[in-house]
């Protein structure tokens, strides 16, 4: 691939191990793309260039004598004999081609850790963070080069855009092409014009795009911008022009995605819901199909927070024009990811740059309320109460996690008048509270007050949720029993029940009840029976006996008061002062036996009333809680059917416009096809 | 060592067919083609008895003097046959067996892909070389 031996122009130079190795190294980080023949990016080899730190002249002097000016291009050889160059230059030599053909120690590159590890400097540092990033969308670099831009001399004649945002790594190298490397500064504001006007017709594309994609790169310039110089070592480290790894501020963006559609971090992203959200990207649904085929490792069609990032990253790298993967490049393994993403959150810095509005920031430093995180990119105020919902069933435990709650709460009911508060939402990880950050615009003012005022609300949020609690009891019946006497007694009536119920079934009958709940129909009160002697000390007993009699005895009973009937109607007046309940059943069974029994009992009927009246007030109260209870019961069930009828009521509504509105398109298709028709009448 | 594969939906239609030798591919799709009322008829003879007592492997299916044929059914009723060489007389049946496994996990790979929807013809890389892994070596 590299030749071993750098060609210059009439010049066969010889390369030892190490510095073909090393040549290599900064080559393929030089090199935008991942044909091995492309030639360099002159915007990197310019900053390699600079990271020398050679004078500006020599540096010239090095281009010209590699040959790149002549040829156009920063070949394989160009590069490697610059390299060299710029190793003579560096030991002291005279930037000749003769000084190159000894052995030559390595050029340097300031802030050279060791030899196979590059680093730029404070300077360079910036500009070495582009490669860390190379795909991340040329708003990044372009950002970037308008804050050196304004330190460099500004001659930078107006290149026309390159095109589309897929085709912005041939832009690298068409701009450098057409330009040369004269001045290596010069190269820079081209790039910089041109991906400036290419960022600006990519944000016009995508401008339809999920704001998602429009604030991602907001985002990636306001944090460049703030950022640049707080780089902390240990990210960058091992850091090459690898386009497939993550750098924290991409990953800090997933994670916020994730979270607007995962709240739980640990938790996975559904199929359905990861698709809807990378439609949105916009790329074709094969890539996407692929893209999903290596990011979710496990195959379960679900993503976790790492294969989520990869496949995210994927897209991003895609949408910036690099081809995809047949293989899911190691750096995106979810393996990976996870112990990558356990490294140790990084300054306030950085995240204070995400957030849109620096000045509420540092005003939100004052909450001591460390588990507050802002969700970061919807502008739209009516989502994060969303999320807020969701956000809230998912916390963890922590100290002041029940704070938490109730904010939440209190949010929800004061959601009118408080729109940052819906910003706070709760995080899963602790962060310092440097970290918290708002999202929303909203007024500076409120967010001081938004201490004070959750707590003052909490109190009354919950003391109206604890009155609506009580408030909603007393509707609930409490349940009805059933075979069992529940009511409180001096005698033991379930002994009694089921005494009657076992004696009914044997043929005897036991003591009527008291007066017969008339409305309570599923009730069958115990009919008289033939046996006196045992009645008249249980007959008063028996008025309290509930009216819930027995429902298995009713079925037989009902044959027995078929035949008791007869014998009672005839008994009755005689035993009319003993059972005293007698008299009253007889309506009863008239309402069960209308048609067999309507004579027989009309005939009683006067006689029955009299006898009633009697035990109608002892067995009034008893008869009357219970149908009271009931009553209550049915009227609930009776609200529940309502509003059930509502819902569907309102459902086949709006499935009848639903009808109509097809029936429409139907009758509107079918003129159409009616006036394409007489083509073919003949 | 397959010399074609294909899968077939429910709807009789195929999914997916490949095979290895491409000039002869009109051959190896009508073979299947055929193949298909065999399946059919193996599936109707085993739907007596309730489906999961079914075996998804179906074996060999018929046979001639070039190659073999053989089948599979899922429970959704897509169908995977693969043709095999007659002359590989290597080939056992558990071998039939363990690729046609290969086959069903990574469909169902497929279908979890939620931009994958059932019924679209397979496009996906990893199905295409996990099938090449199994065909038949033509150099």
């Amino acid at each position: 691939m590299e030749p071993g031996a750098a060609a210059a122009p009439a010049l066969l130079l010889p390369l030892s191990e190490a510095e073909q190795q090393c040549y290599a190294e900064l080559f393929a980080r030089c090199r935008p793309g991942p044909a091995p023949e492309a030639a360099a990016g002159g915007s990197g080899v310019a900053e390699l260039f600079r990271a020398s730190q050679l004078p500006a002249d020599a540096l010239h002097q090095i281009t010209e004598l590699c040959g790149a000016k002549r040829v156009g291009y920063f070949g394989p050889a160009q590069f490697y004999v610059a390299l060299k160059l710029i190793a003579a230059a560096q030991s002291g030599l005279p930037v000749r081609l003769e000084s190159i053909k000894s052995e030559l120690p390595l050029p340097r590159f300031v802030a050279l850790k060791n030899d196979s590890e590059m680093r730029y400097g404070t300077p360079a540092e910036i500009l070495g963070a582009k490669h860390q990033i190379p795909h991340t969308a040329l708003d990044k670099n372009s950002f970037k080069r308008a804050d050196e831009g304004d330190k460099q001399e500004t001659k930078s004649p107006p290149v026309s855009p390159v095109g589309s945002p897929p085709a912005s790594p041939s832009s690298y190298q068409r701009v450098p092409l057409s330009y040369g490397y004269s001045k290596s500064r010069s190269g820079h504001e081209q790039k910089h014009g041109a991906s400036y006007e290419s960022r600006h017709s990519a944000h016009q594309q995508d401008g339809s795009a999920a704001g998602n994609y429009g604030a991602k790169s907001a985002h990636g310039q306001l944090s460049r911008s703030l950022s640049a110089e707080k780089e902390p070592q240990n990210s960058s480290s091992n850091y090459s022009d690898d386009p497939w790894r993550i750098t924290e501020e991409q990953r800090d963006y997933y994670l916020n995605q994730f979270k607007t559609l995962q709240p739980d971090l640990n938790s996975f992203i559904s199929g359905t819901v990861a698709k809807n959200f990378f439609t949105k990207s916009k790329l074709p649904i094969p890539e996407l199909s692929h893209i999903w085929e290596l990011s979710d490792v496990d195959c379960d069609g679900a993503l976790t927070l790492a294969e989520f990032c990869a496949a995210f990253h994927l897209i991003v790298a895609r949408k910036n024009g690099y081809p995809l993967p047949d293989k899911l490049p190691e750096t995106l393994l979810p393996d990976y990811l996870q112990t990558a993403s356990l490294k140790p959150i990084r300054d306030c810095a950085l995240f204070d740059s995400y957030s849109e509005s620096l000045p509420v920031s540092q005003q939100t430093r004052d909450f001591n309320r460390t588990e507050l995180e802002t969700v970061c990119e919807d502008p739209t105020n009516s989502e994060p109460l969303i999320l807020f919902d969701v956000m809230t069933s998912v916390i963890e435990p922590k100290t002041s996690a029940e704070e938490v709650p109730d904010k939440s709460a209190l949010t929800q009911a004061a959601n009118s008048d408080d729109k940052q508060a819906l910003n706070i939402s709760t995080t899963v990880k602790t962060i310092p509270k440097e970290f918290q950050h708002l999202a929303i615009k909203t007024v500076a003012h409120e967010t001081n007050t938004l201490k004070a005022r959750p707590r003052s609300r909490s109190y009354s949020s919950t003391s109206i949720e604890d009155a609506m609690k009580k408030g909603e009891e007393p509707p609930t019946p409490p349940p009805r029993p059933q075979k069992s006497h529940s009511r409180a007694s001096s005698l033991d009536l379930n002994k009694i029940f089921q005494q009657n119920t076992q004696a009914a079934r044997s043929g005897w009958l036991p003591p009527p009840p008291a007066l017969p709940p008339r409305p309570l129909v599923s009730q069958v009160p115990l009919v008289a029976n033939t046996e006196p002697a045992t009645q008249p000390k249980s007959s008063y007993v028996d008025f309290r006996v509930p009216e819930q009699t027995e429902q298995v005895s009713e079925i037989e009973l009902h044959p027995q008061m078929n035949r008791v009937p007869p014998q009672t109607e005839e008994s009755s007046p005689t035993k009319k002062e003993i059972l005293l309940t007698q008299p009253p059943s007889k309506p009863i069974r008239r309402k069960f036996r209308p048609e067999n029994q309507m004579l027989e009992n009309q005939e009683l009927s006067p006689t029955i009333s009299a006898a009633s009246s009697l035990s109608a007030v002892k067995s009034h109260h008893p008869v009357q809680k219970q149908s009271s209870k009931q009553k209550r019961a049915i009227q609930t069930a009776i609200r529940k059917n309502k509003e059930a009828n509502a819902v569907l009521a309102r459902l086949n509504s709006e499935l009848q416009q639903q009808l109509k509105e097809v029936h429409k398109e139907r009758i509107a298709l079918e003129t159409q096809l009616e006036q394409l028709r007489p083509v073919t009448v003949l | 060592m397959a010399v074609c594969i294909a899968v077939i939906a429910k709807e009789n239609y195929p999914l997916y067919i490949r095979s290895v030798p491409t000039e002869n591919e009109l051959k190896f799709h009508y073979t299947v083609h055929t193949s298909l009322d065999v399946v059919d008829e193996k599936i109707s003879a085993m739907g007596k008895a309730l489906v999961d007592q079914r075996e998804l492997y179906l074996g060999l299916l018929y046979p001639t003097e070039d190659y073999k044929v053989y089948g599979y059914v899922t429970n959704s009723k897509v169908k995977f046959v693969m043709v095999v060489d007659s002359s590989n007389t290597a080939l056992r049946d558990n071998e039939i067996r363990s690729m046609f496994r290969k086959l069903h996990n990574s469909y169902t790979d497929i279908m979890c892909n939620p931009f994958y929807n059932p019924g679209d013809c397979i496009h996906s890389r990893a199905f295409d070389n996990m099938v090449t892994s199994m065909m038949m070596q033509v150099c």
